[in-house]
């Protein structure tokens, strides 16, 4: 892979030969992205803002009600069981979906024969969507489980492996790839020191690859992240949420129920009395995954600092 | 440094063990994909009790699974399979075409709104898209853009962030002096970017393609939640509908309908591979 590095040179934005008849096409080469960008995504976006603040139903008739929606949000068990849920869900994934795809890749560019062909098998889940996904895991999961008498939907503890297992069959390929292109991208020179200086392999992995794949495994990292926390195809065909816990005088809790599809059942589910609650979680969802993206923004540009 | 000739051997076997130790592996990788197909042959009550074992002859329903998948839950799977198919051409066509323009435009003229649409491109990425839904779904309701044909307009709204900053990058890398050469022999705006630009960025429109295509097909909650319903579903549709809400599931049928959904997408994979893994790389920035 060739992360893209843009040239800034000002020089070549400021030809005014193109710049000028350009300008008077801007209706042509502008306006339809534009204006579909408005519809697609500045209006709906801001509207959405404001809405957070009221009691709606419907987008047209609202009623400002100030914070109130983010008091309930952030009183809400199922939210904030949701968050802990997804973060867990997370961590644990990411740990596994990086270790593998690492371990992958690393044996993959060790010259054996078939190399290609092995790449092309482990990346191909990549290309199923999530719905098809979690039908597909929830058949071999509930075919594994139907033996101890027991179904994918009945634990927690069962929605949560069988998530952690069909998002590492879906993604560590992709990881792998990008591994695979970081690995590549070491000198031989370097490897070839480490050898002669009498490094052995776990000395040369350890000392020289992984210190020179840092930028590979801050990438995977934040993509495994950003990922588990905007799940949500895969949660809703996989468990939807099961098994429901009715603690004493609360409200159902869903134990395997992530951020996203919390927010969605907030909009579509109980009437439609929620959605001003459901568009507060959104915003602060919202501002989490954007947080995790900006981390990741200042971490990739230290990185190309020091480099 | 000169390996002896043992040593030499053992690194042979060593790969030589690798290789199988990795065939072995690659082999149950595909194993769901195979159980796919295997329980689509298979009577609903065998494919939760019978899982890995091969189709008996109790269990085999031959075709019949495909023939019912056909009508299954009083929505034609061809229809829905066709509107995906509209849906993502021309949805990634119109993406294509208009955000590389938009794209140039912005790179070239380089004016305080262009950098303005710019960051708000980038700033689009991040924003995921439960978020928007609600007064997205309400918007394209609105403005008549929940049919299979102007959905195409939502597409290249929402996801114009990803490819706006991808062709941004490229265009930036093409020198200026061939498009000022263009212009001097007489090209209009127009003209430049059909026959200069866009050939040179042939290799951004493949991994942009790429992009937008897997990412329409397999999308569930956009279209689910813009489209009417009542008249048009896509594929993840159908399939999330029959198995979340259609009561009593025939498994066997379903089967045959994720297999009839993942066939096309693996054999295309098969003969382009390579475009498509080098297409999905270059798009792990966008985080």
């Amino acid at each position: 892979m060739k992360i893209f590095r843009p040239r800034h040179d000002p020089a070549s934005l400021n030809s005014k030969l193109i710049r000028r008849p350009l300008r008077r096409m801007a209706w042509i080469f502008l306006l339809p992205t534009f204006a579909a960008f408005c519809v697609g995504f500045l209006y709906p976006f801001f509207k959405g803002m404001f809405l957070s603040f009221c009691k709606f139903k419907v987008t047209s008739i609202w009623t400002w009600v100030g914070f109130t929606n983010y008091v309930k949000a952030f009183g809400d068990a199922s939210f904030s069981h949701a968050f802990w849920y997804t973060a867990m869900f997370a961590l644990v994934s990411l740990l596994f979906i990086n270790v593998l795809a690492f371990s992958v890749a690393y044996a993959l560019t060790r010259g054996i024969k078939g190399s290609n062909l092995f790449r092309t098998v482990f990346f191909m889940p990549n290309l199923i969507g999530g719905i098809v996904l979690g039908y597909i895991w929830s058949m071999i999961l509930d075919g594994i489980l139907i033996r101890y008498g027991t179904s994918l939907v009945l634990e927690t503890k069962y929605g949560f492996w069988g998530l952690i297992i069909l998002m590492c069959w879906q993604q560590v390929g992709y990881m792998m790839i990008i591994y695979i292109a970081g690995l590549q991208a070491i000198p031989n020179d370097y490897l070839e020191a480490a050898r002669i200086d009498g490094a052995g392999s776990w000395k040369t992995l350890w000392h020289m690859i992984i210190p020179n794949m840092m930028p590979s495994i801050t990438i995977c990292t934040f993509l495994t992240l950003t990922n588990s926390f905007k799940l949500f195809d895969q949660n809703l065909a996989l468990t939807d949420g099961r098994p429901f816990l009715q603690p004493a005088g609360g409200s159902v809790i869903k134990t395997t129920e992530m951020l996203a599809l919390n927010i969605y059942n907030a909009f579509y589910s109980g009437g439609g009395n929620n959605r001003g609650v459901g568009q507060a979680k959104a915003v602060v969802f919202f501002i989490l995954v954007a947080a995790i993206g900006l981390i990741q923004l200042k971490s990739t540009r230290k990185k190309e600092v020091q480099q | 440094m000169i390996a002896s000739h043992g040593t030499r051997l053992r690194e042979k076997h060593k790969k030589m063990a690798m290789t199988l130790a990795f065939a072995v592996i690659c082999l149950i990788y595909i194993m769901p994909v195979a159980l796919v197909l295997l329980n689509s042959f298979k009577a609903n009550a065998y494919v939760n009790t019978e899982t890995f074992k091969l189709p008996t002859s109790e269990s085999f329903v031959g075709f019949r699974n495909y023939i019912k998948g056909m009508t299954f839950g009083n929505y034609p799977f061809l229809k829905a399979a066709f509107y995906s198919f509209v849906i993502t051409v021309a949805s990634s066509a119109l993406v294509l075409l208009c955000t590389s323009m938009a794209a140039w435009y912005i790179s070239r003229v380089g004016s305080a709104f262009c950098k303005m649409v710019y960051y708000l491109c980038v700033f689009s990425m991040v924003v995921p898209f439960q978020m928007v839904m609600f007064t997205l779904a309400k918007t394209a309701d609105t403005l008549n853009l929940n049919t299979p044909w102007t959905i195409p307009v939502i597409y290249l709204g929402f996801g114009a962030g990803l490819s706006v900053f991808m062709f941004c990058g490229f265009v930036k890398s093409i020198p200026v002096e061939i498009e000022e050469a263009a212009m001097i022999d007489g090209c209009n705006p127009l003209q430049t970017f059909f026959k200069v630009v866009l050939p040179i960025m042939k290799p951004t429109y493949i991994s942009v393609g790429i992009l937008e295509v897997m990412w329409i097909w397999n999308d569930y909650l956009l279209p689910y939640l813009v489209l009417d319903r009542t008249k048009y579903m896509t594929i993840p549709i159908l399939i999330q509908y029959l198995k979340g809400s259609y009561g009593t599931v025939d498994l066997g049928a379903t089967m045959a309908l994720i297999l009839l959904t993942i066939l096309p997408v693996i054999i295309v994979y098969i003969f382009c591979q390579k475009y498509i893994i080098k297409g999905v790389a270059a798009g792990a920035v966008k985080g």
